[in-house]
């Protein structure tokens, strides 16, 4: 019974690990016959680690793109040069310094009190601080975009399932043919990533939308993987710290296992049990 | 505390000196000398896994309350704050959220312990029943702590369970309201839920204090259920036992790191990463894993109260197991009936755990389909259904096969004592 | 996990011999791993990435007229900036640094501006008082400075400690002048 008990955990444990490596992917919405293109992302998997030149170019998109009406609500102008971020630089290890940071921080408007008349003014952005809101609050969002509140996009790989691949496949899946069936009003489009397959938002991205400096055609499938390259980092943005230090404790643990399993032989070596 | 005689000799007079006003050095040795059965199998280390990872969550929760906000307006972002801004945030947060899974998976695997192993059993009813306290506080404390991020599942999982106490007749919307303080769950909700959050674990942790006690007064069972007779039978705590569980609590630790370093998402939710918002619930709201079986067990009734009840009385059901299970012997080793209803529950306690995380009307597999008012159904069993014939034998087995189980079954023989039983056919060549 | 313990309850004791290699092995792989894991625990409460990055205050000094003081709050903390009178920078400049209990002289504790000309009218400063961390009350005390009310400590008029507990001059920020009358602190 005792073979059978730890057969059974095995099992257990198996599954569970299993189960939740593959939960991510269970579940990811869609309608009609659309199927949702699983890409491989760098950073998925134990070594995985953010493309930075992919997330560089995702944040012009961004920028250039998204930034019209979505708000990266979480994130500070600083973030973009933290470690693992996508324009860390060795040389600036205090994000404040780097003139990457420095010059898109500067690209944006914020909003401040003029400490001697108390007005409300615009200056230049500095690293330290957040990405301003898009809209003054959500009803003015939802007046300028046709009753449709564009989402917060710092969290959106976290927020979905499906993660990277839904924000992806949203973006490059309005071409995709309209069942009969899903009836389209006045502002509404048709992307079957959506539940019931109607969004608010007009296909955002086309064909040299951008012009990067890196000289990488931009095409749609491009740009959205680019941006939800960046995407990802802004949702999870430890990511490539966490892995690297999950390494070091699975090792770590796997080491103080053995010893333990040998200590424990060792002390229980003359009893029966 | 602990029921054998102690052989603690303080050596040094600061030591005797202390030792005649305050025992605790003695109380220390005592339980590092507990004879334990020499049986235990690995099974048996659950109860120190518990213990780390009550630790665990009690620590990272006091470092987690030293950032969080609860606030409404700043809860949400808050937590955010501490995985992106706060030094090693991204590693304490995960512990807590992951840690509460954890903590549940091994709470499941001792329950599911003491359950094969007639753990419960004279003279053991106290110990399980504070077991079932501890468990119960666990189960509320995750339900607050779950509401704390602030997100849309934390939001409507804090409305839908409070709204179990509006169900109460009469009193129920009067009693839901000074839960929440107010109309819904709001900023009065939340910052009670942290204040209780914080407290609970306290709690529990004096109820394992408790839970100790007794296991120490009455002795640990062991995986054949006969109780230590001689000192043959025994072994001290420590080396062999902590030592043993220290092996399983690496182990453990190894499948916790796993999911805080690799998957630290993938026992929650994607709707928790949108805040809170009352004017919007998600489409497909299911609570935590670890509550799903009760989750299906409230929706195999079509009634509310009914639905209520009845999952409460799943877990009262544990409480009175004791005096249910009418068999006199206590491991299922010896119980080859009882054995296969046992492995039969444990399926429908996964079943049951499937069916909470599914839509009730979905199908779970269908058998050709029929005309309904003109529209093509598909004919099968739902997930309803399936929670039903679950729900039943989940009661079924506590309520029926235990009490009549005992009395018609006929165990196999077991051995006179641990010693025996270890030895068995090798008593010769130990003897040697 | 003291020796005592490895007498177990029924005499088989253990043999101290046997706490050989893989035991202190174990011991010590452990012992690592806790101290490590503490350290997270602990660098927590430190500061935070937003916190560290806090921004900075820009000043326009030539708003302050000649004997008033302007209070900023930077990283929490209130920032004096004093438009000294004549008379106010002649003491300060006059004072024996050696008698101070913190000696400085007043042109140690200004910073040249973009010309790189001291401009010893604005005394910039942080308003603490260096005792325990009061704020000091302006043209007070027996030198015509600060005045800290808690436990006494009387400033001079160049922000320097001369009588009473406190151990240091108030400390000086760091800031820069980034156009003619425009200081940046922090």
């Amino acid at each position: 019974m005792t073979l059978n008990m730890k057969t059974a955990f095995m099992v257990g444990v198996t599954t569970l690990v299993a189960a939740a490596s593959t939960l991510a992917y269970a579940a990811g919405g869609g309608t009609g016959d659309y199927k949702m293109e699983h890409k491989h992302w760098h950073f998925n998997g134990a070594f995985g680690t953010y493309d930075k030149a992919a997330a560089q170019r995702g944040y012009q998109v961004y920028r250039e793109v998204c930034s019209s009406c979505h708000q990266l609500k979480h994130l500070s102008f600083r973030h973009l040069g933290d470690k693992g971020a996508p324009f860390y630089d060795e040389d600036y290890k205090n994000p404040n310094d780097n003139p990457y940071v420095k010059n898109f921080a500067a690209d944006w408007q914020v909003e401040d009190i003029d400490s001697e008349t108390g007005d409300v003014i615009d200056r230049p952005g500095v690293p330290a601080d957040a990405f301003p809101a898009i809209y003054p609050n959500d009803a003015a969002a939802r007046a300028g975009n046709g009753g449709g509140l564009p989402p917060d996009l710092s969290l959106i790989v976290a927020a979905r399932n499906g993660g990277a691949d839904y924000v992806y496949n949203l973006l490059t899946a309005y071409n995709t043919k309209k069942p009969d069936d899903v009836e389209l009003t006045a502002g509404l489009y048709y992307n079957p990533v959506m539940d019931g397959g109607k969004i608010s938002m007009a296909p955002p991205l086309n064909d040299e939308g951008v012009e990067y400096a890196d000289g990488t055609i931009a095409t749609v499938e491009q740009m959205a993987s680019d941006v939800t390259e960046f995407l990802a980092w802004s949702a999870d943005p430890k990511l490539e710290q966490r892995k690297a230090a999950g390494l070091m404790t699975m090792l770590y643990l796997s080491i103080l296992a053995i010893l333990l399993w040998f200590s424990y032989k060792r002390v229980w070596k003359d009893v029966e049990h | 505390m602990s029921g054998h005689p102690s052989t603690y000799e303080p050596k040094y007079a600061p030591t005797k000196w202390l030792d005649q006003r305050l025992p605790i050095v003695r109380m220390g040795a005592d339980f590092m000398t507990f004879p334990s059965p020499r049986n235990l199998n690995y099974w048996y280390t659950f109860g120190g896994i518990l213990t780390m990872c009550l630790a665990s969550q009690i620590i990272t929760g006091i470092i987690l309350a030293m950032h969080y906000v609860p606030h409404v307006d700043m809860a949400f972002d808050s937590v955010q704050r501490i995985r992106r801004d706060v030094p090693f945030g991204w590693l304490i947060q995960p512990m807590h959220a992951v840690g509460a899974s954890m903590f549940f998976l091994a709470v499941y695997v001792h329950m599911f312990r003491g359950l094969y192993y007639g753990s419960y059993k004279a003279p053991r009813e106290v110990l399980w029943i504070v077991g079932c306290l501890i468990y119960l506080a666990m189960m509320a404390t995750g339900f607050l702590g779950y509401t704390l991020p602030w997100g849309q599942m934390s939001f409507w999982g804090a409305t839908v369970i409070t709204g179990f106490f509006g169900a109460v007749p009469v009193v129920g919307e009067s009693l839901q309201q000074w839960l929440l303080g107010g109309y819904a769950v709001d900023n009065a909700t939340l910052n009670r839920f942290f204040a209780l959050h914080y407290l609970l674990p306290f709690v529990i942790a004096g109820l394992v204090g408790l839970h100790v006690w007794a296991l120490h007064h009455v002795g640990q069972n062991n995986p054949i259920g006969i109780t230590e007779k001689t000192k043959k039978d025994t072994l001290s705590f420590h080396p062999y036992y902590t030592v043993k569980d220290g092996f399983a609590m690496v182990v453990f630790m190894l499948i916790f790191a796993f999911f805080v370093f690799y998957q630290p998402d993938a026992l929650g939710h994607a709707d928790n990463y949108i805040q809170a918002d009352a004017l919007k619930t998600p489409p497909h709201i299911v609570p935590e894993w670890y509550f799903l079986p009760f989750y299906a067990i409230l929706r195999a009734v079509p009634d509310k109260l009914a639905g209520i009840l009845l999952m409460l009385g799943a877990i009262v059901v544990l409480f009175v197991l004791p005096w249910l299970d009418t068999s006199r012997v206590r491991s299922s080793r010896f119980r080859p009936v009882a054995r296969k209803f046992f492995w039969i529950f444990i399926f429908f306690c996964f079943i049951l755990g499937w069916c909470g995380a599914e839509t009730p009307d979905d199908m779970v597999f269908t058998v050709g389909s029929k005309m309904v008012d003109g529209e093509l159904k598909p004919m099968g069993l739902n997930f309803t259904w399936l929670s039903r014939i679950a729900t039943f034998y989940y009661f079924a087995y506590f309520l029926a096969i235990l009490p009549i189980l005992g009395l018609i079954e006929k165990p196999l023989a077991r051995p006179e004592s641990i010693t025996k039983a270890v030895l068995g056919d090798k008593a010769h060549s130990a003897a040697e | 996990m003291s020796d005592t313990l490895h007498n177990d309850a029924h005499g088989e004791t253990v043999d101290e011999g046997k706490r050989d290699f893989i035991y202190i092995a174990t011991g010590a792989v452990a012992a690592a791993g806790v101290a490590s894991l503490g350290w997270p625990l602990v660098a927590q409460m430190g500061k935070a990435a937003d916190t560290l990055a806090a921004g900075s205050v820009e000043i326009d000094v030539s708003k302050i007229a000649e004997g008033q003081q302007l209070k900023v709050l930077w990283r929490g903390k209130p920032v004096f900036v004093r438009h000294r009178t004549a008379k106010e920078i002649t003491e300060a400049e006059n004072t024996d640094a050696a008698a101070c209990p913190d000696p400085q002289m007043d042109n140690e504790r200004l910073i040249p501006d973009t010309t790189g000309k001291l401009r010893p009218e604005y005394l910039v400063m942080i308003g603490v008082c260096t005792h325990f961390g009061c704020i000091p009350v302006g043209e007070a005390g027996d030198f015509d400075g600060w005045y800290c009310p808690c436990h006494g400590s009387h400033y001079d008029t160049s922000g320097r400690i001369r009588k009473g507990p406190a151990p240091k001059n108030m400390e000086i920020p760091e800031y820069q002048y980034i156009s003619e009358n425009v200081i940046k602190v922090g």
